[in-house]
């Protein structure tokens, strides 16, 4: 044995967020699902601790029965309150104080977003939402594009965890700028989790191999013709993407090398 | 028994009054631990909402988690 740790200690190790620990590096959304049935049996199978969940209005003229609570027990899974479709700092913090009120803890994935057809963050609105949040004593987790700028600057804003895009909110592309999210995380002392974007479970493995801290999903799971194997091949995929950056891999070269001893060839 | 208008969701609705938010919840057929109240603008604590009346004109947000990534 060469290793300095056994492989299920090293993916064992856990992610804190906020002075909270958690076992698995996959965090999921709960939108999307065809039924609270694949939901449900997805998110098990995934493995995930952290699910998240958005504030919306009660539809009072229809049954109670929509809310995600009826489904998803808070004692089994982490809440994550989100403020998605939130265009400003304001409308965000409104949210954030309904999510906590609602909640059970006091993180918040905090969104701002500027652009209908991208989805792209207002990082402006998302720094002033962020400082007024960290302020109020929440624990936020800033979804944000993969720019280092911004990201320095949301740990500066005393954010607990900086979410950089692998691509766009539901476009399943995958990590389009594997550049972008290794200079993030080189850069900052937050935990980085990659949300939004990841399409297949190789998405999953190339972005946690960047050495990234974790990995957030919705769609991806959701829209799967089968959403509970999908789940689980990304539970697998995260933990061997964070068990093969940590083991360190070969270097890449151009040129081939034999596996195989080039001498004792018969004559 | 006298009635109150009110904004619910966007919506105007008169309800019998005169009401706590509590009172208002259990009209509406809602289960005060699943929902969080928002009058005019302002959250009102759980533990809060039995002693706070509904007033003429207030408009009520009433939300809960749903689905969503």
């Amino acid at each position: 044995m060469t290793g300095t740790l056994a492989p299920d200690t090293l993916t064992g190790a856990p992610l804190t967020i906020g002075g909270r620990s958690f076992r698995s590096r996959l965090m999921v959304g709960t939108g999307k699902y065809r039924t609270n049935g694949d939901m449900v049996r997805a998110i098990e199978a995934s493995g995930a601790e952290i699910v998240t969940v958005a504030v919306r209005r009660v539809d009072l003229d229809r049954t109670k029965e929509e809310g995600v609570l009826y489904h998803l027990s808070p004692d089994q899974y982490f809440l994550l309150a989100n403020t998605a479709g939130c265009y400003s700092a304001d409308e965000a913090v409104r949210y954030a104080r309904l999510g906590r009120e609602a909640g059970f803890n006091d993180f918040v994935k905090l969104e701002v977003i500027g652009d209908r057809e991208t989805l792209l963050p207002d990082t402006e609105g998302l720094l002033a939402a962020a400082r007024t949040l960290v302020r109020e004593g929440f624990q936020v987790l800033a979804y944000t594009n993969d720019d280092l700028i911004t990201a320095l600057r949301l740990e500066d804003a005393g954010c607990a965890a900086v979410m950089p895009l692998a691509s766009p909110i539901g476009s399943g592309l995958g990590l389009v700028n594997p550049f972008s999210i290794r200079t993030i995380k080189r850069r900052l002392s937050a935990p980085v989790i990659v949300d939004a974007g990841v399409g297949t479970a190789s998405d999953a493995c190339v972005t946690m191999e960047q050495g990234v801290d974790g990995i957030l999903m919705n769609t991806a799971l959701a829209e799967a013709q089968d959403p509970v194997a999908m789940a689980r091949a990304m539970g697998l995929a995260v933990e061997a993407g964070r068990l093969a950056y940590l083991a360190g891999r070969m270097p890449r070269r151009e040129v081939a090398m034999p596996s195989s001893p080039v001498r004792g060839m018969l004559e | 028994m006298s009635e109150l208008t009110v904004t619910v969701n966007g919506k105007t609705r008169r309800v019998p009054g005169p009401a706590t938010l509590l009172d208002l919840l259990a009209h509406l057929g809602l289960d005060p631990r699943t929902v969080v109240v928002e009058r005019n603008r302002e959250i009102v604590r759980r533990v809060r909402l039995g002693e706070t009346m509904v007033a003429e004109g207030d408009s009520i947000e009433l939300v809960h988690f749903v689905g969503g990534g």
